[in-house]
């Protein structure tokens, strides 16, 4: 039993704040969002697959990195971190998919262009052939759909599909709405899409993990400074115990959210359980910490020029994606009866 | 990172249950004084084959056991609901109290009597006027030929009626104030000057009592850790509080919950998605508590002692303890209520846990300002 990083993760986790804090600061969050069409930054993307992180957690035969769930969870939880607008989120997600359902051939096809970034990828869950949002599908060569057990991969360049643009809350990222209209190029991945989608989960949580821990930070910093009644405002009980309170909820996620992870990779039985405690922990954590981050900087986290807001939004938008925690917390009892039973 | 159990704590784990099962107490006698001699009973049958104190080192009737086994053996008590060791507080605080401040002659006496049961132990920490700011206690020690007199009052302390010794902190300094000037004491509990008297709580049961002391006495070589140094060794003892009884709570909570999920689901419940939904939000906080005290534990193995985020976990517990009692009422309805029920005893045994051991609102305040460094507001 040991629950910590390697050295080598924690090292991956160190490169991925110390970049993204030089390349994607609050400034360059705030440049895609207040630009048309909220185009990321191409040299960024560059830099991402250079370093590999398109591929961390795919098979080297493919062109990855053949690392874990786990180190693309550390990566993502940076993205988190730093808000960062880009399609290394939706591209990853939908790679983990394809790899865990994809036949030998289907793998073979596909995951190599995902792995090097050239043709990315992204997934949604879809009711009747229309997902509402999907990220960066307008940019993504293929687009995931999940409907109940079924995973089915859409080429966008075959025709056939609408994708349309959408605005959201948050706009640090692309979103757009996806119908399957006839003519719509389409393979059906071989195995159910539970276990593809269940490590989705997981990858999204980890991103809520560190959207957490950055509102946690900016608050803590903020009501040291702040000042009134003649004393910092984090000295007020009310005040720092809110903020005990989302070091809890942060904590807490980021606990569910490393053992999904670990899951993933190293015991896949337990993969269903701990992805629904990650979502369900960190989809909540990842609300209520960057909502407390706006009250606790008070009117000033109520404008469009301080940051906290980016890491609202996104959270909230991740918090819809895939699957409701609502029906990962329902999962997680009624698995609990199958395991006492 | 690594979740599983090595080979040496699987092979742990598989001989405790196996002896578990060979050893099973019977049923739990009616009546307190009966049922803590079936906790002494069961006590001295895990001393005779090692099982009492498998985190003492193996000089003092331990097994050295490593902070994960331990885990493992609070675990595994709670998973086959069997009782603690009777004399919880002499194994989990006094012994190793003593172990880092005690002297030579003080392990050779008193650590032996603990682990057999022999000599049940007490902690007289707390005072009416001295609940979650402990340095403010009052009760008096005054140096004599020999040794101190002792006078005061004590409260919630558990034990009491059945112990032998108590650790007891007292101000050895007159006019000293706060953390200064505390001494840390072993007191015998069986002398005139010592009263017990048992607290109700709002159960109705006493697990907690208070104690007056009159000139009661303690000689010297009962003092432990020098004397004006009782802060200190009482905070090895708060420190080993929260990180000792942490995995037995824990366990004890997921057994609770799992009795409810069952009951749901036997009444054909758990097939509304509301109440499925609500007792799966319990399994998520039992979960994500049971894995940041698994962190804690790895963070302490490399840092060497418990460290502050142990607040966490024991907060998480007791808001998850008292959220699953309240569910159980209102998911089962007023039977619930009704006293031969055993989830009115646990909704009203759930209030104190964010109360005993640091009150959720103290824990907030430790977790502000030494974890994330916020002002003290003086």
């Amino acid at each position: 039993m040991h629950f910590d990083f390697t050295d080598d993760q924690r090292e991956i986790g160190r490169t991925a704040r110390a970049l993204l804090a030089a390349r994607s600061g609050f400034e360059r969050v705030r440049a895609v969002a207040e630009r048309d069409g909220r185009a990321y930054d191409d040299e960024l993307w560059e830099e991402l697959v250079s370093l590999g992180w398109t591929g961390i957690a795919l098979p080297e035969a493919v062109g990855g990195q053949g690392l874990g769930v786990l180190e693309l969870a550390i990566v993502l939880e940076e993205l988190g971190y730093a808000v960062t607008p880009s399609r290394l989120f939706s591209n990853a997600l939908g790679g983990l998919v394809v790899d865990a359902c994809g036949s030998q051939a289907q793998r073979e096809t596909l995951l190599p262009g995902i792995a090097a970034g050239e043709q990315t990828a992204t997934v949604a869950v879809a009711s009747g052939g229309v997902a509402e949002l999907v990220p960066d599908a307008d940019s993504a060569r293929w687009i995931v759909l999940v409907e109940g057990d079924v995973a089915t991969v859409y080429d966008a360049g075959a025709g056939g599909l609408s994708i349309e643009p959408r605005e959201t809350v948050d706009p640090t990222r692309r979103y757009a709405r996806v119908a399957v209209g006839p003519g719509a190029l389409s393979t059906a991945l071989e195995l159910p899409a539970g276990p593809g989608l269940d490590r989705a989960e997981v990858a999204l949580s980890a991103e809520l993990c560190g959207l957490a821990q950055r509102a946690l930070e900016l608050s803590v910093a903020y009501v040291k400074e702040r000042r009134q009644f003649g004393t910092p405002v984090g000295a007020f009980q009310a005040v720092s115990h809110r903020a005990a309170q989302m070091l809890l909820e942060t904590e807490g996620a980021r606990s569910a959210t490393w053992f999904a992870a670990w899951a993933a990779d190293a015991e896949p039985d337990s993969l269903a359980r701990g992805a629904s405690l990650a979502k369900a922990a960190a989809s909540d954590a990842g609300r209520h910490v960057t909502a407390a981050a706006i009250q606790l900087h008070g009117g000033i986290g109520f404008t469009w020029e301080a940051d906290v807001h980016w890491l609202y939004k996104r959270a909230q938008v991740d918090a819809a994606l895939l699957l409701p925690a609502a029906r990962h917390r329902a999962r997680v009892a009624r698995l609990a009866v199958g395991a006492a039973a | 990172m690594d979740l599983t159990f090595s080979p040496r704590e699987t092979a742990f784990r598989d001989e405790l249950r196996a002896w578990i099962e060979a050893h099973r107490p019977g049923e739990e006698p009616a009546g307190e004084e009966a049922s803590f001699a079936w906790r002494v009973a069961w006590q001295r049958a895990l001393a005779a084959d090692g099982w009492a104190a498998v985190h003492w080192p193996p000089e003092h009737g331990g097994r050295g056991a490593t902070l994960v086994e331990s885990a493992i053996f609070n675990e595994e008590l709670a998973r086959a609901r069997v009782p603690q060791p009777a004399n919880v507080l002499g194994l989990l605080l006094g012994g190793p109290t003593l172990m880092v401040h005690g002297s030579e002659e003080q392990k050779e006496r008193f650590l032996g009597p603990i682990v057999t049961a022999e000599e049940i132990w007490c902690q007289g920490f707390s005072e009416p006027d001295a609940g979650s700011d402990l340095a403010a206690l009052k009760t008096r020690a005054d140096k004599v030929d020999g040794g101190w007199r002792v006078t005061g009052q004590k409260v919630w302390t558990s034990y009491a009626h059945h112990a032998k010794w108590c650790m007891l902190v007292a101000r050895s300094e007159p006019g000293s104030e706060k953390h200064r000037g505390l001494t840390y004491f072993l007191m015998d509990m069986e002398q005139e000057g010592v009263v017990v008297r048992p607290l109700r709580q709002i159960t109705g049961a006493s697990e907690f009592n208070e104690l007056f002391l009159e000139e009661a006495w303690i000689p010297d070589e009962n003092v432990v850790g020098g004397v004006g140094n009782g802060w200190k060794v009482a905070l090895t003892t708060l420190m080993n509080e929260r990180a000792g009884l942490a995995f037995g709570l824990q366990v004890a909570l997921r057994v609770l919950l799992d009795e409810l999920t069952e009951e749901a689901a036997a009444r054909g419940l758990l097939g509304r998605e509301s109440v499925a939904e609500r007792l799966g939000d319990l399994h998520v906080r039992c979960e994500v508590l049971r894995l940041t005290a698994y962190r804690g534990l790895t963070a302490t193995m490399k840092h060497g002692q418990p460290g502050p985020e142990g607040s966490l976990t024991k907060w998480m517990w007791s808001d998850a303890n008292q959220r699953a009692t309240e569910l159980a009422v209102e998911l089962l309805g007023p039977g619930a209520l009704a006293t031969d029920s055993r989830w009115a005893f646990e909704l009203l045994r759930a209030r104190g846990n964010s109360i005993e051991g640091g009150t959720t609102e103290i824990l907030k305040n430790i977790v502000a300002e030494r974890v994330l460094g916020l002002p003290r507001l003086r």
